[in-house]
């Protein structure tokens, strides 16, 4: 298994992650040996088996549709970077 | 005796108020921490103000078991006012709105909770190298990890700074450090402790727990903590069992089986102690046999690509616009985004981030991910299987004991470190780690898996093993400040 630098700059994209040049070359080599080890998965036979993905093979359950927490808006927006008459900021999407 | 039951005890009969056991050990910590780094944050003045209310509380006639019991919180719980690193850069700013369930309903109890307990960036990693604030140590060795995630809970409790800590356990976070820190830890049924306010790695696996020096004490938290929750839709209504009333029952005839599976990779020290809570446990009435989980060799690929999957999706929330770590000057949305989350995670996680968008993206979903969730299926119907004909597992927790800092530097070493871990997290089984023998002065620990919602079997087991053994009472000798 092995990773080239395209396929890595994708993931990196989809991650939404920078990757320095420098660390190229060494996060490929990771990546490759993880999904190396991961690709066993793939010979096993699992046909007729359906997938899992609660291990208890719970539903969520519903509740009322009710408010249940009131405006907190300046208590969240406490922790944004920047944040400014109850706006996030951000660089300018739309121009 | 430095144990939450002793403690309770102590408490209840007056021989010792909350604000004179809160300010000792927040000596030890003081005295200690320099050392084995187990706390990112110490809440020295909120300790003793919390302390000073049970103490009140006590005099109006409260008689709550963990009333004035100093504990600390693994820092991936939301704790209102006081920071919730998660280990990261990235959370290093972030100062939560609100209690995780785990905290209110400790904080109701009247625990007290003395500070925030280090840990693996984001929970991601198995031996505590991988935090924003450093490596805690374990303090039977400081050469030596005290294993991951919960590696500051663990550290913390091995070393007398804190008597009790909560804890998470993804693939083994509780349950392995718990295991080089010669302590027991529990990973309850996926469900039976809220995840509200606690932060998220892999949302179908995650679970919190206790990590103490005993079973008793593990019982005495759960009491507290189990639950459903409304504000968790995945926590259980299953009813919670009487944990601390059933501890005493007699193991005559408890069903013990041995997976044949979980005998490969084991070190000779481990085989050993294995074999020696065997013989403790048959003389306490158990009767033991051999099973098999034939798709134990898959356990550790369906856990990274599911593990992956879900913590790259989680991660996402991350963005530096809302909270959290923002760079500088970004000079587009995009580079906002990607430049905060390169600066904001560490590389661990960055690499599970990777993961899980190579097995999520398109060609590759239903190859990996989805074939994960099949495998993961086989995986829990071999325990179903296995419960037939058994009650609990027994099993080593680990291969062998905690090893050095940077011994293991590659990335897939490391995650063979939860070979026998990851499996109950899967399956979403409660599965307990309590110390069981000692090797070159290092920590060895047993492991058994129970049935869902088996918590008060799994106690009451291993509180009768710690009936007849002392290995829970031992102390890292070389920690001088004790």
């Amino acid at each position: 298994m092995t990773l080239d630098d395209e396929q890595l700059d994708k993931l990196a994209f989809l991650a939404q992650i920078a990757i320095a040049p420098s660390q190229h070359a060494a996060l490929r080599q990771q990546l490759a040996s993880i999904i190396s080890m991961v690709d066993a998965i793939t010979a096993a036979d699992t046909s007729n088996v359906e997938p899992l993905s609660h291990p208890l093979d719970a539903t969520l359950r519903l509740r009322a549709d009710a408010v249940t927490e009131g405006d907190e808006r300046a208590l969240l927006q406490r922790n944004a970077p920047l944040a400014e008459a109850g706006f996030y900021l951000v660089p300018r999407v739309v121009d | 005796m430095d144990t939450v039951a002793a403690h309770a005890r102590d408490l209840a009969s007056g021989r010792v108020t909350s604000v004179a056991l809160t300010q000792h050990y927040l000596n030890v910590i003081a005295r200690a921490n320099p050392a084995c780094n187990a706390f990112i944050s110490v809440t020295a003045d909120l300790a003793l103000t919390e302390a000073a209310a049970a103490d009140a509380r006590r005099a109006r006639g409260d008689a709550s078991t963990l009333l004035g019991v100093p504990i600390a919180h693994k820092d991936l719980f939301c704790t209102a006012g006081v920071r919730s690193s998660c280990g990261s850069r990235m959370l290093d700013n972030f100062i939560a709105p609100y209690d995780a369930t785990v905290v209110a309903r400790l904080r109701a109890s009247g625990a007290v909770m003395l500070g925030k307990t280090n840990m693996d960036e984001f929970a991601m990693g198995s031996s505590n190298e991988h935090s924003y604030y450093g490596p805690a140590r374990n303090p039977w060795d400081l050469t030596r990890v005290p294993g991951g995630s919960s590696g500051g809970s663990a550290a913390a409790v091995a070393g007398g700074l804190i008597p009790a800590a909560t804890a998470t356990d993804t693939g083994g976070s509780i349950r392995q450090p718990a295991a080089f820190c010669g302590i027991t830890g529990l990973k309850p049924t996926y469900g039976r402790i809220s995840r509200y306010g606690m932060v998220a790695f892999a949302s179908s696996l995650d679970q919190a727990g206790p990590m103490a020096h005993s079973a008793e004490d593990c019982a005495l938290l759960l009491q507290a903590l189990a639950g459903v929750d409304p504000r968790d839709a995945t926590s259980s209504p299953v009813p919670v069992d009487d944990y601390v009333g059933r501890l005493s029952q007699p193991l005559s005839g408890l069903r013990v089986g041995i997976a044949r599976e979980y005998q490969e990779q084991l070190s000779p020290a481990s085989a050993i102690a294995l074999a020696d809570t065997k013989r403790v446990l048959e003389a306490a009435g158990a009767v033991f046999s051999d099973v098999s989980l034939p798709n134990t060799k898959l356990a550790i690929p369906a856990y990274y690509i599911i593990a992956g999957a879900e913590c790259s999706a989680n991660l996402s929330r991350y963005d530096g616009v809302r909270f959290g770590h923002r760079c500088e000057n970004p000079k587009d949305i995009f580079d906002l985004y990607s430049r905060s989350r390169a600066e904001g995670f560490g590389d661990e996680v960055k690499l599970r981030i990777l993961t899980g968008a190579y097995v999520l993206s398109v060609g590759y979903h239903d190859a990996y991910y989805v074939q994960a969730q099949r495998v993961r299926r086989l995986i829990r119907d071999d325990f179903l299987s296995a419960f037939r004909d058994v009650d609990v597992l027994l099993s080593a927790t680990t291969p062998g004991s905690a090893f050095t800092l940077g011994a293991i530097a590659d990335p897939v070493a490391m995650y063979q470190q939860d070979i026998y871990t990851t499996t109950a997290n899967l399956a979403g089984l409660p599965a307990i780690s309590f110390p069981a023998g000692m090797a070159d002065g290092l920590p060895l620990g047993a492991q058994l898996i129970g049935e869902h919602f088996g918590e008060a079997r799994l106690l009451n087991a291993v509180h009768q093993y710690q009936q007849a053994t002392d290995w829970h009472t031992r102390r890292p000798t070389g920690a001088t400040w004790l």
